[in-house]
């Protein structure tokens, strides 16, 4: 059984369709990348997963059952963790307390013992900040723990947001975007990270990524897509060298000629 | 500044950072506790409406600085917990004891309904309902004059707790310290709530919804505990204002008192609980100062006593604006940067506390 399988799903935003009919099933432990130019509907998926959007007809399987109704919130009960290609972090609040709000799916506590702090809650608080310090730990965030995200560079804010997807300890990972507008040394860190969230942690990653290089670095499998529709799935070669992938992203001579 | 060498979790969960810092609070408890003996027994009731007000003052707080939600209608609710606490003395009999925690419960739980439907506004059209529930409040009490008492009131009977009478005039001091009491329990209960998953969810609101939602809290549902809390808060507040008042009708609870409840948050430091005690410092002493200076100037010019309409409003208005405008972190972010600025002289510099402005944001979805 895959972890997660999407069956013909599509999405239509009025009379635009911004996802046409894409099936694919990511496995357990592996790193699964979605490629395409803009406007592929890489996002659109991924905010289908994290049941933003409801598809306009197919299914989503999670662990081999539908998550359509699922409410949003109910997602990162399920062991799905996400994070957001433009940062979306808690800005008046600390490092380490945005990354403890990514313990919220943990929290066996209500909030009259809460209001109250009962030593229950204090031995709760204990075992999410030891969860949280070793996300931060893994992450090399030690500097910026207390720190509030308003003051924080795009860089590490990036690394925080990642810090608090793995805070969930989720079963599934979605990185939107992990390396845009990192730097080269950065995009290694990264590279690097992905790797261990897959070997040491066994956390399976889906991934929207445009850096190539990072794609055929860490990806085991790379599921290509263009104006909603899928062009190839595969190994990162096969898929760079798929000549309907080339064509997206480079176009065809046909075309040309034709202009 | 003193640096906190954390070996312990704890070290980050407790309630003061460290020993100098639970002193210095133990010494403002202690002056809290000895004010009615050093001060007349009129400043004792003056002090008690301002801790009633800074009560009221950290319901508000609770939803506008932690969960990002505004509200003008406070007021509204102000009236709920007095008239509930009154009424189930009168009516039900119960004793003050069991009424007071009553009628904040009342009062929080119909916040709550209040707010599933209402909290799916936003911003300004949010507020717009709220004013319009303080509006309507002072028509449901002036209608349900059997229950109410209408346009003329309610007469609060004296708080009775063990036999002991705490009387506004012929116990003051009992009153202010029992009000100081309550106020300390909700500050630690407000404290609570910073340090446990509940505030934690509130901020996750209010900073980014979407986010929250990734993360696995029911927004609405969230929303609409911060709608309960607060307003449960608030209602506590309006009942000790309601004994405090002795007799109170509909005008006691009106719009202005939810517009100054707002004010006082705003300039007091929205976020934090000393600032609702400093905000609520300046609306309780602020009328008294300005009928003060008024009756001074009129001496001091020769024309006699001035009444000027409006003049109160007017200034704090004033007031309003410069801190919007100068020091939106109101007093307490001043008294902050006053504090580092020491703490770090002669280091400390001019943007250490400018917040970075984020241009980014994720198209909203939905």
């Amino acid at each position: 059984m895959s972890l997660l399988e999407l069956k013909n799903v599509t999405l239509k935003f009025g009379g635009l369709t911004a996802v046409n009919d894409v099936s694919f099933a990511v496995e357990k432990g592996e790193v699964f990348a979605l490629v395409g130019p803009n406007g592929a509907g890489k996002s659109t998926i991924f905010n289908m997963i994290s049941r933003f959007y409801t598809p306009y007809s197919g299914d989503i399987l999670f662990e081999g059952k539908s998550i359509l109704n699922k409410a949003t919130h109910e997602i990162a009960g399920l062991g799905i963790a996400r994070t957001f290609q433009n940062i979306e972090l808690f800005e008046q609040a600390s490092v380490l307390q945005n990354m403890l709000v990514g313990r919220y799916t943990h929290r066996r506590s209500n909030f009259l013992t809460e209001m109250l702090f009962t030593p229950f809650v204090r031995r709760e608080e204990f075992a999410h900040r030891e969860a949280v310090e070793r996300a931060i730990d893994f992450l090399d965030l030690q500097p910026y723990r207390e720190k509030m995200i308003a003051g924080l560079p795009y860089g590490v804010r990036k690394v925080v947001e990642m810090g608090r997807a793995l805070a969930i300890e989720p079963k599934l990972l979605l990185l939107d975007e992990p390396a845009s507008g990192l730097s080269v040394e950065e995009t290694q860190d990264v590279a690097f990270w992905i790797e261990d969230i897959k070997k040491i942690m066994g956390i399976t990653v889906l991934m929207v990524e445009h850096d190539m290089n990072l794609v055929s670095a860490v990806s085991d499998r790379v599921l290509a897509l263009a104006d909603g529709k899928t062009l190839a799935v595969g190994s990162p070669s096969e898929v760079q060298n798929d000549p309907a992938v080339i064509e997206a992203y480079l176009g065809s001579d046909d075309h040309e000629e034709a202009a | 500044m003193r640096i906190v060498f954390k070996t312990s979790y704890d070290a980050d969960i407790r309630l003061f950072k460290h020993g100098a810092q639970a002193f210095w609070y133990a010494v403002l408890l202690a002056l809290a506790i000895a004010a009615p003996f050093l001060l007349g027994s009129f400043l004792t009731g003056e002090a008690t409406n301002v801790l009633i007000w800074a009560i009221c003052g950290m319901g508000l707080m609770l939803l506008v600085g932690q969960s990002g939600q505004a509200s003008l209608g406070h007021a509204a609710f102000m009236a709920i917990g007095a008239y509930s606490c009154v009424l189930l003395q009168t009516l039900a009999g119960l004793p003050f004891l069991l009424a007071f925690p009553l009628a904040g419960v009342i009062t929080g739980i119909v916040g709550a309904i209040f707010a599933l439907p209402v909290t799916r506004l936003h911003g300004i059209y949010l507020a717009i309902a709220t004013i319009a529930v303080s509006i309507m409040m002072e028509d449901i009490i002036v209608l349900s004059e059997p229950i109410t008492g209408g346009v003329n009131g309610l007469f609060a009977p004296d708080i009775e707790i063990f036999g002991l009478n705490f009387n506004r005039y012929s116990n003051p001091s009992g009153l202010y310290w029992l009000v100081l009491a309550i106020a300390v329990l909700v500050a630690l209960v407000y404290r609570n709530m910073q340090r446990s998953p509940l505030g934690r969810s509130f901020a996750a609101v209010r900073d980014s919804e979407i986010s929250a939602q990734a993360m696995g809290i029911n927004v609405a549902r969230t929303k609409a505990l911060a709608f309960g809390l607060s307003c449960a808060i608030t209602g506590l507040g309006g009942a000790l204002m309601g004994y405090f008042a002795t007799i109170f009708n509909h005008e006691t609870f009106n719009i202005v008192i939810s517009i100054n409840l707002l004010l006082m948050i705003v300039i007091g430091g929205l976020g934090t609980i000393h600032g609702a005690f400093l905000g609520a410092i300046v609306i309780g002493f602020l009328p008294q100062a300005i009928a003060f200076s008024r009756d001074a100037i009129g001496e001091w010019t020769g024309i006699g006593s001035i009444v000027v309409p409006g003049l109160e409003s007017g200034i704090f208005a004033l007031i309003l604006i410069g801190f919007i405008l100068l020091e939106p972190m109101g007093m307490y972010g001043r008294w902050v940067k006053i504090r580092t600025y020491f703490e770090l002289f002669p280091f400390a510099r001019r943007d250490m506390f400018r917040r970075q402005k984020t241009y980014l944001k994720t198209e909203r979805i939905r």
